[in-house]
């Protein structure tokens, strides 16, 4: 099914025409925009030259189906890597032992009683404060938000040494110390909604020019705080950034969506944001940066999800019953077990070391009771399919809960097998290990994934036939990505279940609870605007354009309402697109109302798959200023698929062009 | 060297100190192994070194033989970028923009930074030719043209990762990669940016390569 940007139905032959023209005309666009003049007064350029017809990027769409090796040497207990294949140029990980050590649950971030110097609600330059702009949320209600709130965090982001497993030597890794000590993830914010608070983040890593990097990462920092509908100074833009010995002074007001619009004064609770997570997002280094381990949780509250389990929606209780899971891939040299980062690829970025909450394949000893699980691809890029196994009855299907997509509670739990999600995608779950007492069962990926172009499918007899070579190469028209066989995925996470009767007051979700209601998105859009997401030449762009930190796209009009259509012109490649400040609800894919329960809910990440085009609803509320959209592929990301865009206030609206 | 044939300057090339490149890529192991005094810092850089700034050799458009990890890269601050002469799609507009670059860096070119460009079509693309069409784009003495062997060009194409995981797309060199790669080589900063996009970003992006502790802020 093929269809234009208005939605309508087209032919195959007319999509790739379409896609063709797109693309001269943006070439032409682009050359008018930058130096066609002079390239025609250089006599290096015709027209007729830039408007020949090329087969661009729908060569793409060809037939050519290739794999590497088995996808998978997964089916493990065995001691190994449980690993895909390792793409391009770079080599495998020496082997380590699966599930030998305990799966480490970060503390709650230590707040403190008082700053030094005071925060102030003009950016205190002198002290050495790296921020855009005045504090919003004071002028707004200073009493509600203090400049100087009661919950405050003096955080630093430090150089650390850490093991990620028993068999790798010491890694040199950044974190965050809310001072009692420098980890990574970095501590849990325990935030509530109603009690505003300021996290102070100080860049205390090594001095950039020091000679010491350990082969990536880029010591200048922008913390954003994903999924927050914070204002923009305290969002943490990838285009201020600041080096060693400077801080920002960040303030998250803990607000619900409408508290200055729509759903005065307290906002609209059907807006409840649950997990969100913080990471550097500094431009064309968020992947080193976040790689390399300046990323951790921040879990809000409210007064019906409450971290208590006889209290409120009675979820399991955080945080002995409520633990969030942040997963990454990465890879290390062989020879010196050191964590490497392919600093030379623009497609995307797969390890074979498989790590949860900072090391390889940890194991949890659980009770035989529900749990609440938060699960967050950190990416660089991978995407996950997630399945518990058991395995020794691989052929059992054991389904879990989904109560939460993203950031946000779903309206009520869903029974399911499996969800999949994307770099920076969260998911939260339940997990009923009763019918488990006794038993070790796993949490499994059993996505198949050869590239940073996404999931892909398998072709087993080309697979077969290469099985001797170790490069990875890709599977083209992966329309329907393979799901790995029970056992055969990547071994993420262990439970040892015990086997002794727990009480358990947590709500049974089989009971169907209701948690929030689906904000109402039948308001008529101001605006619908067009987002596509291309590779020019090996260029990751947003409607032809590149990132560029002095030029805004576009201007959103405060407290109004839009509609995004985000449409994928990349042939093969899936793209987890996120935008700041306001989530969205998935109106249609390619005119599909979505059915899979992971597009139900509200999100602030959505994946765009091959030749599809996503409609989003909209709204911007409440505050004002600079935010980007952009891909979390973060090798997409830092290589420009990203631009900004401002919310002004109306009547400002017109001044930047609308795409 | 005006008016060298390709097939003299392959020769050139070929009679060019040493066979590092080879040599390079096979001791890894080995030197690797003789690695434990060295710093993780410096293991980190010569690791990086190996697997992606491979010593090949080169002809700069003077006709200067050159090695690529050694003379061009090593202790210094550059960008590196591909084209070819004929290339009329994306080539001219990242050249046009490397050269208003060029000039948004000015005295910085040459001394803090070093601009590269390499040709994609070594059989094409003479030492007569790189001189032509650098002259067109005024390219100062800090913006050096360069060819290799055509094999020892693909190796590096390879090594700094402007390939496409398709292998009919990564072969038509009309669709090939416009990015400008940049780095810091003594501080392993590395990271690429859109030759395609505006060139006073593109200068600016250059710029943090070379001063890396610069501070950024702007209001909205």
């Amino acid at each position: 099914m093929y269809f234009n940007v208005f939605g309508e139905k087209v032919s195959k032959a007319r999509y790739r025409e379409m896609v063709n023209a797109a693309k001269n005309r943006r070439e032409l666009i682009t050359a008018g925009l930058t130096s066609r003049r002079e390239l025609f007064k250089m006599g290096l350029l015709t027209a007729g030259g830039m408007l020949v017809a090329k087969s661009g990027l729908s060569a793409r769409a060809g037939q050519q189906v290739q794999t590497n090796n088995p996808p998978s040497s997964g089916q493990n207990t065995s001691p190994g890597t449980n690993q895909n294949c390792v793409p391009g140029n770079q080599t495998a990980s020496p082997p380590t032992r699966p599930f030998v050590q305990a799966l480490p649950i970060m503390p709650v971030t230590r707040g403190v009683s008082s700053l030094t110097p005071a925060p102030t609600e003009n950016p205190n330059v002198g002290a050495g404060e790296v921020r855009a702009a005045p504090f919003q949320a004071p002028l707004i209600d200073s009493t509600r938000f203090p400049v100087v709130p009661s919950t405050l965090y003096n955080i630093h982001q430090r150089q650390f040494a850490t093991s990620q497993h028993p068999d790798l030597p010491t890694q040199t890794l950044w974190g965050f110390d809310d001072g009692t000590g420098t980890r990574s993830p970095g501590p849990t914010y325990q935030a509530f909604y109603g009690k505003p608070q300021l996290t102070r983040n100080t860049n205390s890593l090594p001095s950039i020019t020091e000679k010491n990097n350990t082969g990536f990462g880029m010591a200048s920092v922008s913390t954003h705080l994903h999924n927050a509908h914070n204002p923009s100074e305290s969002d943490g833009n990838p285009c201020d950034f600041y080096t060693n010995g400077r801080f920002c002074d960040q303030y998250y007001p803990n607000v619900l969506a409408g508290f200055n619009s729509d759903h005065e004064p307290n906002g609209d609770i059907n807006e409840s944001l649950s997990t969100l997570w913080y990471h550097d997002h500094r431009v064309d280094f968020t992947s080193q940066n976040t790689y390399k381990g300046l990323l951790g949780f921040y879990c809000l509250f409210n007064q019906f999800d409450t971290g208590n389990e006889e209290t409120g929606f009675r979820l399991p209780s955080f945080p002995q019953f409520d633990i969030p899971l942040a997963f990454a891939d990465k890879v290390y040299d062989p020879e010196s077990g050191q964590l490497v980062f392919d600093l030379f690829n623009l497609d995307g970025i797969l390890g074979d070391k498989f790590l949860v909450n900072g090391v390889v394949q940890p194991f949890l000893n659980v009770e035989p009771r529900r749990y609440r699980f938060r699960l967050l691809d950190t990416g660089p890029s991978r995407f996950y399919e997630y399945f518990l196994t058991d395995l020794n009855n691989l052929s059992s299907q054991n389904p879990y809960w989904l109560i939460g997509t993203d950031g946000n509670l779903l309206p009520h739990p869903v029974q399911i097998e499996s969800v999949r999600i994307g770099p920076a995608e969260r998911v939260d779950v339940i997990i009923d290990f009763r019918p488990f007492a006794g038993k070790t069962i796993y949490l499994e990926n059993r996505l198949n994934q050869l590239s940073g172009q996404g999931p892909a499918a398998i072709d087993s007899q080309v697979a077969a036939q290469n099985s001797a070579t170790t490069e990875c190469s890709l599977v083209l028209n992966s329309n329907q990505p393979a799901i790995l066989p029970a056992g055969a995925g990547n071994l993420l996470l262990q439970f040892r279940v015990s086997g002794r009767a727990v009480t358990d007051n947590s709500v049974d979700p089989a009971s169907n609870p209701t948690f929030y209601q689906l904000p109402d998105t039948t308001q008529e859009p101001r605006i619908v605007r067009t987002f596509k997401f291309d590779r020019l030449n090996g260029q990751w762009s947003v409607n032809g354009q590149f990132m560029d930190c002095n030029t805004f796209r576009f201007a959103v009009r405060q407290n109004s309402a839009e509609q995004w259509l985000l449409t994928n012109l990349t042939g093969d490649w899936t793209h987890p697109i996120h935008i700041h400040l306001e989530e969205h609800q998935i109106l249609s894919r390619n005119r599909v109302t979505p059915t899979l329960p992971g597009d139900s809910g509200r999100k602030d990440v959505t994946q765009v798959h091959p030749n599809e085009r996503v409609q989003l609803f909209f709204r911007f509320r409440d505050w004002l200023g600079k935010y980007p959209i952009h891909c979390h592929n973060v090798v997409h990301e830092d290589h420009a698929m990203m631009a900004l865009w401002h919310v002004v206030p109306a009547g400002q609206e017109d001044n930047i062009n609308v795409p | 060297m005006q008016g060298v044939s390709r097939r003299k300057m392959l020769g050139m090339l070929g009679i060019a100190p040493v066979v590092v490149g080879v040599a390079e890529t096979a001791g890894a192991n080995i030197h690797l192994g003789a690695s434990s005094r060295l710093t993780l810092s410096e293991q980190a850089r010569r690791r990086i070194q190996e697997q992606h700034l491979p010593d090949i050799p080169l002809i700069t458009h003077e006709g200067k033989p050159v090695r690529f990890y050694k003379d061009l890269i090593k202790d210094k601050t550059v960008s590196l970028n591909f084209f070819f002469a004929k290339c009329d799609e994306v080539c001219p507009l990242v050249m046009a923009n490397l050269a208003k670059v060029q000039k948004l860096l000015g005295s910085q070119v040459g001394r803090d930074i070093f601009m590269y460009s390499f040709t994609l079509k070594p059989d094409e693309d003479t030492l007569e030719v790189l001189r032509h069409h650098r002259s067109m784009y005024h390219a100062g003495p800090g913006w050096t043209f360069l060819t290799a062997k055509p094999d020892d060009m693909e190796t590096l194409r390879k090594a700094i990762g402007f390939t496409y995981p398709e292998p009919a797309i990564d072969k038509d060199k009309t669709q090939h990669i416009g990015n400008i790669r940049y780095g810091n080589e003594p501080l392993m900063l590395w990271s690429a940016c859109p030759g395609m996009g505006h060139a006073k970003w593109i200068a600016e992006t250059l710029e943090w390569a070379i001063h890396p502790e610069t501070n950024r802020v702007q209001a909205s």
